[in-house]
């Protein structure tokens, strides 16, 4: 009997302790730390050291997996297929080698049970090649070399083209890690870029695309790659072009404001706002402003007589909005 | 092998008395399943980071299992004074250290078993489909590989005085070999010698683990690993695994048992 009133005591004590307590700590700002996503309250702001592991795992499963580990030399690249066609790049210069030829006979025992041919999710399996075997990734992918100037026809879809082969639905995949990338440091813009682009463009989920990138844009409100890629969603897959363009214009202002005075600005994100805005204008019969905008192209490309091509076709009346040759995709100088 | 199949059968039995398979086989459960919750952009059939939290969970269960199994066993049996009377029987040393290895093992099989079942269960259950074979190489590649920590643990019992630094030892070994053991001649080749030929001496030396971990095959779906491969990572392993037993009979031989 006794401990059982020592224990009621005791219970009553505790809860007349939190009805004290928990009210007055509810208003402190420390406490409502306690009120965020379980990651944020147990790992707080050093979840973001983690971040950049939770986005390669979505590379490595982007390549099923085959990734290089701290030992393995990747020749100081750090491009990842995933991300290159998320930006509209090509990919070709991606491809790691890093596993070399086998260094002896247990390195090349142990290549059968790991992952240690170069595929990307929905893939055929593209084998390992080493240099001087006479396969040169790059040439069978490009055809051609990027220097050259296009016909406007055929500018530039590369990016596109290339990863039509990768990706399918098994690039689903790749998402949880995103979403976690995404938890764990919301300043990461890339990672909603790189989310957004697979969850329209081989998901077809556009409105998931959309909430991920109005997400992050919560967190990063003067991101231009997000209002741009934001703008895209609007201008290809919901066709609103009144949006679309305040989108991109909204991502050209930011664009100028933040790389106005950079040594090394942005070009290629600017040439991929200003192509995708030109487009659009031409598209709705505003020529004079298309043309404005493919001046800027112009200046940041790579290939400006293939740009003052256009330009001059357009100046001519030979293109009209309803016959918009080329596409919205930039040429990329790293090629 | 009469006298160490029965000494096996009882360690077996003494295993799925205790509690440590059942709570882990519930922990990775149960974190599986929550894990397999989760909501990620509306897409139900996302099945790659379930099954690699999975085979994560079922590759520490079983490390645990196997490592604290071996190590009670015989400091328990010395512990508890039931040692002499096994001893005092016309049993040889070296039947009764086979007949712990083989009980941890054929356990350690048993428990590996359900886990696999029920990883199997998961993954057919997002992604549709049932590459039992491919199931079947990675079972019996863990397996043979708990062979080998069983090995080396029941050696480290005759050779550790404290069943806690036989453990903490083992799994320090275990698991930089899991992940240092494929990379050790990249580190080698990076050093000068003579620090280069002891590092890749080191690499030849020490049982490659990490062959048998062949989880990421398994997460990404790759094809078959060749069967002959296979087999012979399998002959690999019973290599070192035998190695074990043998120095653990030796040892336990000379040992005066107080």
């Amino acid at each position: 009997m006794k401990t059982a009133l020592i224990t009621v005591l005791l219970l009553v004590c505790c809860f007349g302790a939190g009805t004290m307590v928990e009210p007055r700590l509810g208003a402190l700002e420390l406490y409502r730390r306690h009120e965020g996503s379980p990651i944020k309250v147990l790992l707080g702001e050093s979840r973001r050291l983690f971040a950049g592991q939770s986005f390669a795992k979505a590379d490595a499963y982007f390549h099923s997996g085959m990734y290089p580990s701290i030992f393995d030399n990747t020749g100081g690249k750090k491009a990842s297929a995933m991300t290159d066609a998320a930006r509209g790049e090509k990919g070709g210069d991606h491809v790691e080698r890093f596993l070399g030829e086998p260094r002896d006979i247990i390195d090349r025992f142990s290549r059968s049970f790991f992952p240690s041919e170069h595929k990307h999710l929905g893939e055929e399996k593209h084998e390992e090649h080493f240099p001087g075997d006479g396969h040169d990734h790059q040439e069978h992918e490009h055809g051609h070399e990027h220097g050259e100037e296009h016909e406007h026809g055929e500018e530039h879809e590369h990016g596109e083209e290339h990863y039509e082969e990768a990706g399918g639905k098994d690039v689903r995949e790749i998402l949880p890690w995103l979403q976690l990338t995404a938890e764990l440091d919301p300043n990461r813009i890339e990672n909603y870029v790189v989310g957004s682009f697979w969850l329209r463009n081989k998901l077809g989920k556009v409105a998931e695309a959309e909430q991920f990138l109005r997400s992050g844009l919560k967190n990063n409100p003067n991101s231009y790659e997000m209002l741009f890629e934001l703008g895209r969603i609007h201008d290809e897959n919901k066709k609103d072009v009144t949006r679309a363009r305040n989108l991109f214009e909204a991502a050209l202002a930011r664009w100028r404001d933040q790389n106005s005075k950079k040594e090394e600005p942005d070009n290629f994100a600017l040439q991929q706002i200003a192509m995708h805005l030109a487009n659009l204008e031409i598209k709705e019969g505003n020529i004079q402003k298309g043309i404005a905008l493919l001046e800027i192209v112009k200046k940041v490309s790579p290939a400006p007589a293939a740009v003052q091509q256009r330009i001059d076709e357009l100046r001519a009346g030979k293109e009209t909005g309803s016959a918009v040759n080329g596409s919205a995709e930039p040429v990329r100088s790293a090629h | 092998m009469k006298k160490s199949f029965a000494i096996a059968e009882v360690v077996v039995k003494e295993l799925f008395r205790r509690k440590d398979f059942y709570v882990l086989f519930i922990i990775t459960v149960v974190l599986s399943v929550l894990m397999a919750g989760v909501n990620v952009f509306n897409e139900p059939s996302v099945a790659r980071y379930v099954k690699e939290l999975c085979l994560l969970l079922i590759w520490v269960s079983s490390l645990v299992i196997a490592i604290t199994t071996a190590a009670r066993q015989l400091p328990v049996e010395k512990e508890q004074r039931t040692l002499f009377p096994l001893l005092a029987k016309p049993v040889r040393r070296s039947q009764v250290l086979i007949g712990k290895f083989l009980g941890c093992w054929l356990a350690c099989g048993g428990t590996l078993v359900c886990f696999y079942v029920f990883f199997g269960i998961l993954s057919m259950s997002r992604e549709g489909t049932w590459p039992v074979l491919n199931y079947f190489q990675a079972l019996l590649l863990h397996w043979v590989m708990l062979g080998i920590v069983t090995a080396f643990t029941i050696l480290g019992s005759v050779m550790f005085s404290a069943v806690s630094a036989n453990i903490t030892i083992t799994f320090a070994l275990v698991a930089g070999i899991l992940f240092l053991g494929r990379h050790l001649n990249k580190i080698a080749l990076q050093l000068g010698e003579p620090l280069q030929a002891v590092v890749y001496g080191i690499y030849y030396l020490i049982p490659h683990l990490e062959l048998f971990d062949v989880r990421d095959l398994i997460i990404h779906n790759w094809p078959l690993i060749p069967w002959g491969v296979w087999l012979g990572a399998l002959v690999y392993g019973a290599f070192f695994t035998a190695l074990f037993v043998w120095l653990g009979c030796v040892r336990f031989k000379k040992m005066l048992v107080h």
